[in-house]
């Protein structure tokens, strides 16, 4: 049978605050264990929550980049559990009445097309502080420094149908909250984690079959393989008469499977009910007005901008328009040369290829977006070719000063001078009676190609530097 | 010294009449001497104490003295203290030394009083008569063979015996009031969010409010000129100002609307304590005041509210309680699951795990609704009442408690008769009002205490009527003879 996936995400995104959702401690990662834990959050006797208020912002900031309903009055609930890393035996989060409701985000899938995809709800919570099982001879280490860290939960409709689908709602989600600021979106630390809900249905219908959930799936190759691995099980399963169970399940990256989370790890009823200790979250019309007008550019505002005002193909808007930093980038290149064509291609090309071979963020990128534009300024004003505007990017990468010092000290400019030029043409004229006489001979396309060999002698005779359109004009006044 | 009020012990240290360190010393000698009959101490702390003492006595010399600088005050031990054991009368917290103040003794420290000790109570406060402390019962001054209400039994029994010139208590449920009229003390457990409740060890966390107890209204207002005020670290601690809680006092009750809801005074009150109320209003009246019949139609709902949602809250307040950070863990746990349910079982009496099965009971699947939500609900109709009774009159009055106190164990093992001891209290805690207790008389030698009800931040109206009330009669000046042996 042609089975159906239907698949809905549960994204928990670490919020970029400078700290912890109910009190002041930092929130930085990677410190010493139980370095950033207050007395709050230890859960200290009579130690009460204090909203971070800038938690809340970044909530709603999420929202309206979605095009969501903000909750006018949330409210906080106590989620209910006894686990070691979880000091006050419940988690603060948001039940009833989430902070963020239902809202929609436009996906790239990797054939240029969009789908858009339903977000169900939003709300804020803390985390959890670390179990650390290792190291420490048969007992369990706490590390509390994570505890109270902010997240946002953010919950999809059942609208992806495949891996792919998934893993571009991933890279969406991440270049929109990038985008917006409120989050680094690292996977690899943890600031962005998914649960993947997951089930199959015949190819057509319109019932959902049952879902399995698998927790915590946290770079976007192992969603992809978590989802391909999960879609087979429940197929077999299926496809041998049998019935899925609803459980949750681990995806286990070194086996490449999933597998159901023992029942100890499952909690099965949380006792919600409103946290006692914060007030409802109550957000006016002004307050929201003030934060949509703070908004910056989104993802995919950018990429139809584009598209419009440079003319740019889809593809390169989408590839331009990913990140924040990119498209920064991109326009201030832009901004500096004058062409937006040519300062795509090369951003895309030249720049984003050094950038992956060395693993550096654009951020970091040691050639600079108005010394790129200086570089592309040298080719549009036919000072180099293309062709040694290559080599002088290369310079440029490795310190060597700008375009225009690496040109003058390496003696780069382009030969533009027709006497110079006359003479050099006049020389490999002269060097290859041979091919003169096969040019001449021949007619229509073969010209073509042998004119190609003399451009090519010219240009090695210039060391490069000949403008190889005036090389050109001249053979065809001269071969003839 | 011991039988002089705050007022007075504020004179006299600022005259120089005698010193702090003198002052300390006194109840010091008192509580070693007098204590051994009483349990209301559960840690007192001499060198902090003396210490305290002296820098008080500097400040005073150097002339900063506040109100209260100086004078020995009693904390409940629910709320945290810097350095000094807090076990919210509970084996649980027995070896807990909290590396914090309570936001209420920072503001005591501020104005330089002296922390005298921590006083016994109900385990986490769970309790009307101070018989569920891992610390063991306390006994009422006026006959040791009675109990002191709770949970704040300690303070109200060390105020009652001279042991502390005024002490600090929480209520939650009438747990300020009932142990107040019990002992024959003033005390008044404030509007809901006029007393920060960080560093007070949480039980019910939508009803628990800090105030003083002391031997007038006039000494309860100088505590609570200190104590109250909106804490940045409480989130649910109101930012409205505060005012001089002393400023009203003396002020004419001419006119004052006095309501008597009629709940207050039918079946389940005893008749001693019915006379002794109404006695108490003919005072008011005869100072003034206007006696109005009011009704609050929902008081019979109060104790199966109270009893699911402050159970409800508490089976949770108390999850951190697990063994893993600080307080009692259990000897050699085997795993993560023997950890919790040996300390727990181990650390937390049984009228604590009562109302954890009960709250669990409530807030678990199922049954939410039809316990939790709805009391919720009647929450909610029970405030109204109180809301509808405000448009007619100023105050409300009648008896703290339906009678005085009983029997060292005459409840004990009936924990709905215990439970009914809160029915004229716990409603003032579920609308987040202010309410206070006054001694009106005595019942065969039992004090019997006359409740005041305000809207919400009325507390000085409520003080000055009690105020006028203790101007008026002699009831806050009797005193137990258990104390007055060794009088001085």
């Amino acid at each position: 049978m042609q089975w159906e996936t239907v698949i809905g995400l549960e994204v928990h995104l670490q919020l970029a605050t400078r700290s912890k959702i109910f009190s002041g401690s930092a929130t930085t990662f990677g410190a010493e264990p139980n370095t950033q834990a207050s007395a709050v959050d230890l859960a200290m006797p009579g130690m009460l929550p204090v909203l971070n208020a800038e938690a809340v912002r970044y909530a709603v900031m999420f929202g309206l980049g979605i095009g969501a309903q903000i909750g006018r009055r949330s409210v906080f609930d106590r989620k209910n559990y006894f686990y070691p890393d979880l000091p006050k035996g419940y988690q603060i989060s948001q039940f009833e009445s989430p902070i963020v409701g239902r809202g929609s985000f436009e996906i790239q899938l990797e054939d240029g097309s969009t789908r858009s995809i339903g977000i169900t709800r939003a709300h804020l919570e803390e985390d959890a502080g670390k179990s650390l099982h290792e190291d420490f001879h048969g007992q369990t280490g706490i590390d509390l420094n994570r505890a109270g860290t902010p997240l946002l939960e953010i919950v999809s409709e059942p609208d992806l149908r495949n891996a792919a689908e998934a893993v571009a709602y991933l890279k969406a989600m991440h270049s929109l909250v990038t985008y917006l600021g409120i989050s680094d979106g690292n996977m690899a630390e943890g600031s962005m984690r998914c649960d993947i809900n997951i089930s199959l249905r015949p190819m057509g219908s319109d019932t959902l079959g049952t879902r399995t959930e698998i927790k915590n799936v946290n770079s976007f190759r192992f969603v992809e393989k978590a989802i391909r691995h999960e879609f087979e099980r429940q197929a077999d399963i299926l496809e041998d008469g049998g019935r899925i169970i609803q459980e949750t399940r681990l995806y286990d990256a070194d086996l490449d499977e999933t597998r159901p989370m023992r029942s100890k790890e499952v909690a099965n009823d949380y006792r919600y009910f409103p946290e006692p200790d914060l007030l409802p979250v109550v957000i006016d019309e002004d307050y929201i007005e003030s934060i949509r007008a703070g908004l910056p550019e989104l993802p995919t505002g950018k990429r139809h901008r584009f598209v419009e005002q440079y003319d740019l193909s889809r593809y390169d808007a989408n590839v331009l328009a990913d990140s924040r930093t990119l498209a920064d980038y991109f326009e201030a290149v832009v901004a500096s040369c004058g062409d937006a064509k040519i300062a795509a291609n090369w951003v895309q090309v030249e720049l984003l290829g050094q950038l992956n071979k060395a693993a550096l963020d654009i951020a970091d990128s040691p050639v600079s977006a108005p010394a790129l534009g200086g570089l592309i300024q040298r080719i549009l004003d036919n000072s180099i070719s293309g062709k040694i505007a290559k080599q002088v990017f290369e310079a440029m990468w490795q310190g060597e000063g700008s375009a225009d010092e690496i040109i003058e000290a390496r003696g780069l400019k382009q030969l533009s001078d027709s006497g110079e030029l006359e003479t050099m043409v006049d020389k490999v004229i002269a060097a290859n009676a041979g091919q003169v006489e096969q040019y001449l001979a021949a007619d229509g396309d073969r010209r073509k190609k042998l004119v190609g060999f003399f451009v090519g002698q010219v240009m090695k005779l210039s060391k490069g530097q000949a403008n190889p359109q005036m090389v050109n004009e001249l053979l065809a006044k001269k071969l003839v | 010294m011991h039988d002089k009020s705050v007022a007075q012990l504020g004179e006299g240290l600022r005259d120089k009449q005698f010193s702090s360190l003198e002052l300390s010393h006194c109840f010091l000698d008192r509580i070693a001497r007098l204590d051994g009959a009483y349990n209301s101490f559960i840690s007192v702390d001499e060198d902090a104490v003396l210490a305290a003492a002296r820098a008080a006595d500097e400040r005073l010399a150097a002339g900063t003295a506040t109100a209260l600088t100086g004078i020995p005050i009693a904390h409940k031990d629910i709320f945290c203290t810097n350095g000094m054991r807090t076990s919210c009368g509970s084996r649980m917290l027995d070896n807990f030394v909290p590396p914090y103040d309570a936001t209420l003794i920072t503001k005591f420290n501020r104005d330089g009083a002296v922390i005298l000790g921590k006083t016994n109570m109900d385990e986490f406060a769970m309790g009307s008569s101070n018989e569920s402390s891992y610390y063991g019962p306390v006994r009422n001054p006026w006959d040791t063979t009675l109990v002191p209400g709770g949970s704040s039994g300690g303070s109200a029994a060390a105020v009652a015996a001279m042991l502390a010139p005024a002490a600090t208590g929480t209520d939650t449920g009438g747990s300020i009031r009932q142990p107040a009229a019990f002992c024959g003390i003033t005390g008044i457990k404030p509007t809901y969010g006029r007393v920060s409740r960080l560093g007070m060890i949480a039980f019910a966390s939508s009803l628990d409010q800090a105030g003083p107890m002391a031997r007038s209204a006039e000494d309860c207002a100088l505590l609570l000129n200190s104590m109250a005020g909106h804490d940045p670290l409480d989130s649910t601690s109101s930012e409205l100002a505060t005012q001089d809680y002393c400023s009203q006092l003396g002020d004419s009750l001419q006119g004052l609307r006095i309501g008597l809801p009629r709940e207050y005074f039918g079946e389940g009150l005893a008749a001693g304590t019915a006379s002794c109320i109404e006695a108490a209003l003919k005072e008011l009246e005869a100072l003034g005041a206007t006696l109005v019949d009011v009704s609050l139609p929902h008081s019979h709902l109060s104790i199966p509210t109270y009893y699911v949602l402050a159970p409800a809250e508490a089976s949770t307040n108390l999850s951190r309680f697990d063994g893993v950070r600080y307080g009692h863990r259990c000897d050699n746990p085997v795993d993560l699951h023997d950890l919790y349910t040996r300390t727990r079982e181990e650390g937390f009496g049984a009228e604590v795990k009562r109302r954890i099965l009960v709250g669990t009971y409530a807030l678990s699947a199922g049954y939410y609704d039809a316990y939790y939500k709805k009391a919720q609900q009647v929450r909610r109709l029970i405030k109204q009442d109180f809301t509808s009774c405000f448009e007619q009159v100023d105050v409300i009055a009648g008896p703290t408690t339906p009678g005085p106190a009983f029997a060292l164990g005459a409840k004990s093992d009936d924990p709905l008769a215990m439970y009914l001891e809160d029915v004229y209290t716990l409603a003032v805690n579920l609308a987040g009002l202010p309410g206070m207790s006054v001694p009106a008389g005595f019942v065969a030698d039992k004090p019997v205490g006359l409740q005041l009800i305000g809207p919400h931040f009325a507390e000085a109206r409520l003080l000055n009527v009690g105020h006028r009330f203790q101007q008026a009669t002699d009831w806050h000046t009797r005193r137990p003879a258990s104390a007055t042996g060794e009088a001085v």
